[in-house]
């Protein structure tokens, strides 16, 4: 170690996306398809509360509700918080109001948008209604948000059955998580020693034993692992499997021998695909060497490096 | 109030789904509710009489449902009660259980419900669990190739022939037809259709891996004064465990963790067992491919190192050998990872009952249920038996 500056810490960003889908249940499935038909429906709970949006368990006896009730399409707001900064995803790409609204007939007030031109023309208690989406596909989306609507609250809950033709019964709802990820100085220096074809680990002062790729702290005594110790390149593979089916992600042709290599001096071993013989030729104690190609972080294989078999003896113990 | 021990703790009520690959016409409360609402009416309690809830599930990753235990009260009548989540990966489940029996072990609550979920079909667990982290080496092989290379270690040391893998296969399939709640009912198997199936990941075959289920599984726990009201026999806790190792270190046994060992030890320690293969009469194991049985044999120290194989040649773990492993058909024939665990121990309890129907070990008066998760980093057990422990 010198005094010098260490050397930056790697970044990137880690973006975590999927779209999960969901079965809605028969309440969901009758609220999502009733808006894409115009039409909001509510529960009945057993104290005679309408609940909107509806939900399929009496928040209160536990039993499970039924009794759907249609709602008018004009309520008051609650309560609001000004959105002066509207992010990617949200209801409205100028800035809005955010409300829960009580919409005539209800009991409980549901969370949306409110286009309005400034916090100055928002207020508890101001009567607004929703503003159809154009094209509704039965999705909480279907309401594009609600609207400044000057009319006293007239209507009253009304009995509905919930049917309607070609009901909605699942939804895809897309999660995203943004991520700024660094895999620390300890990582970060085992990465740029293997921009120089080099593997280094790193040792604990404890046990001694020498982790790769390293944490920057051994996981069994608890303390960091400071001492740098370049392993390999050579190994042993101490097990493997013979991959016969294609992952989806993987452009890798299939069999192909995935093993765990343990290169020499390390106390552990790492993962990685074999190469340069035959699948059904490969055993363990077969000895190794990394294969690298033009701009690859990671060896892209190992090929045998001819030596002799190492003794299982040598390498049961890093299995 | 009593002495200064533990409160007994009693399984009263036991409700599964039926397990299968998609519930499309359920959403995830709905799910959850059908267990809970079994498992109330085999207790013959209502939502009042239950205390706190206590459940749990995989990653949020999974299917994508964050602090599930919010959207969930309703379904479970946990509205103004205390209720919590638990999470250990593939042993939640267990753990689970295990949180809710300290409850009513330490007299925090009297009766506690216990649930787990999960409903896979709405989810990716494969991607849930091979994020592409920035820098780091893809994963080069897909579910089955994290686990191959561990049998492949299994075999090398104890010099098991490879056809143990489809034995365990053959049998659990078979005993998930004795199984109603079962996710796979393959009424055709046969020896040589496990033996031909696809080798995904040489050298675990098709045959035995384990399915991809949506399903729920809840059980009410609860005190002395619970049990002696409860219309059906109980299941008595006798002992119950979790430990945890990292999922890599220097010296890790992936055959046979050291965190398994000294859990099972800790369960045999409370329950006073001393020789496990003699006084147990029943495993609920967690075995996703089909050689961790031989596996967890040895681990769980029902077998000597090496010889947890012979158990399963021999027939041993059959339903009708003298240690039953899985008579409920086990993971390999259904697997809602997040109740997976709870399932194990809820079988076991059922076992000790004498109400697991087609599939009951006559006679069964101890069991055990074991869960674990994580790349091998968490295990939870429990044994339960048909008398009250002994205090």
């Amino acid at each position: 170690m010198t005094a010098a500056s260490p050397p930056e810490v790697l970044r990137a960003p880690l973006v975590v996306e999927f779209p999960f889908t969901r079965s809605l249940g028969p309440v969901q499935s009758a609220f999502l398809t009733g808006l894409r038909e115009r039409v909001v429906l509510g529960v009945k709970t057993a104290d005679g509360k309408v609940m909107v949006p509806p939900v399929e368990y009496d928040p209160v006896t536990a039993e499970e509700i039924r009794e759907l009730v249609e709602v008018g399409a004009t309520g008051t707001v609650t309560t609001w918080a000004w959105n002066g900064s509207p992010r990617p995803g949200q209801p409205l790409g100028t800035p809005f109001a955010w409300v829960l609204v009580r919409l005539d007939g209800a009991d409980t007030a549901i969370l949306h948008a409110l286009d309005a031109p400034g916090p100055e023309a928002v207020r508890t208690g101001m009567r607004v209604r929703i503003r159809w989406a154009g094209e509704r596909t039965g999705a909480i989306t279907d309401i594009a948000c609600f609207e400044p609507h000057d009319a006293e609250a007239t209507e009253q809950a009304t009995p509905h059955d919930g049917q309607f033709a070609d009901a909605v019964t699942g939804i895809v709802a897309a999660a995203r998580l943004d991520y700024t990820y660094s895999p620390g100085r300890s990582q970060t220096a085992y990465i740029n020693a293997l921009a120089d074809r080099r593997t280094v680990g790193e040792r604990c002062p404890s046990c001694h034993k020498v982790y790769v790729p390293p944490r920057g702290a051994c996981p069994t005594c608890g303390v960091a692992t400071t001492d740098q110790v370049e392993v390999g390149p050579a190994g042993t593979v101490t097990t493997y499997c013979i991959v016969n089916i294609k992952a989806k992600n993987l452009d890798i042709e299939v069999p192909y021998v995935y093993a765990h290599i343990a290169l020499d001096g390390a106390d552990l071993a790492l993962h990685g695909r074999i190469g340069g013989i035959p699948y059904d030729q490969v055993r363990m104690g077969l000895r190794v060497e990394p294969v690298w190609t033009e701009g690859g972080r990671h060896p892209d294989h190992y090929r045998p490096t001819g030596e002799p078999d190492a003794d299982y003896d040598a390498y049961k113990e890093l299995i | 109030m009593t002495g200064t021990g533990k409160e007994p703790v009693a399984v009263v009520g036991i409700g599964q789904t039926k397990h299968v690959a998609a519930r499309h016409d359920v959403s995830i409360a709905g799910l959850v509710r059908e267990a809970a609402l079994r498992a109330l009416a085999d207790a013959e309690l209502t939502w009042a009489d239950i205390d706190a809830v206590v459940i749990g599930k995989a990653p949020d990753f999974f299917e994508g449902v964050m602090m599930p235990e919010l959207y969930l009260a309703d379904a479970l009548g946990a509205v103004g009660k205390p209720m919590l989540r638990v999470h250990t990966a593939g042993s939640v489940g267990g753990s689970t259980a295990l949180v809710a029996s300290n409850l009513v072990a330490a007299r925090v609550h009297r009766t506690v419900l216990t649930l787990a979920f999960e409903k896979q079909s709405e989810s990716n667990a494969m991607w849930g669990l091979s994020l592409p982290v920035p820098f780091q080496q893809p994963l080069l092989a897909g579910a089955g190739g994290f686990f191959a290379p561990h049998v492949r270690a299994y075999m090398r040391r104890t010099g098991a022939p490879d056809t143990v893998g489809s034995l365990v296969a053959y049998k659990d399939r078979r005993n998930a037809l004795k199984n109603p709640y079962a996710h796979l009912h393959e009424h055709d198997i046969t020896l040589e259709k496990v033996q031909a199936s696809p080798m995904l990941w040489d050298p675990i075959r098709y045959s035995e891996t384990c399915p991809s289920s949506d399903g729920a599984c809840a059980m009410i726990l609860t005190d002395r004064a619970g049990a002696a009201r409860s219309p059906r026999p109980p299941a008595w806790v006798h002992g119950g465990a979790m430990r945890s190792e990292p999922t890599l270190f220097a010296g890790k046994d992936f055959v046979s963790p050291q965190a398994g060992k000294d859990c099972a030890a800790d369960v045999y320690r409370q329950a006073g067992i001393t020789d496990p293969r003699r006084e147990i009469d029943a495993v609920e194991m967690y075995v996703p491919f089909s050689w961790y049985e031989p596996m967890w044999l040895e681990n769980l120290g029902f077998a000597a190192e090496g010889e947890g194989w012979k158990l399963t040649e021999a027939g041993v773990t059959e339903l009708d050998g003298d240690l039953p492993v899985n008579p409920s058909g086990g993971v390999l024939s259904t697997n809602p990872i997040g109740a997976s665990g709870m399932i194990r121990f809820a079988e076991a309890a059922l076992q000790v009952r004498g109400l697991a129907g087609e599939h009951q070990v006559p006679d069964a008066r101890r069991a055990m249920g074991h869960a674990y998760g994580g790349g091998a980093q968490f295990f939870a057990m429990w044994l339960v038996g048909t008398e009250p422990p002994a205090s």
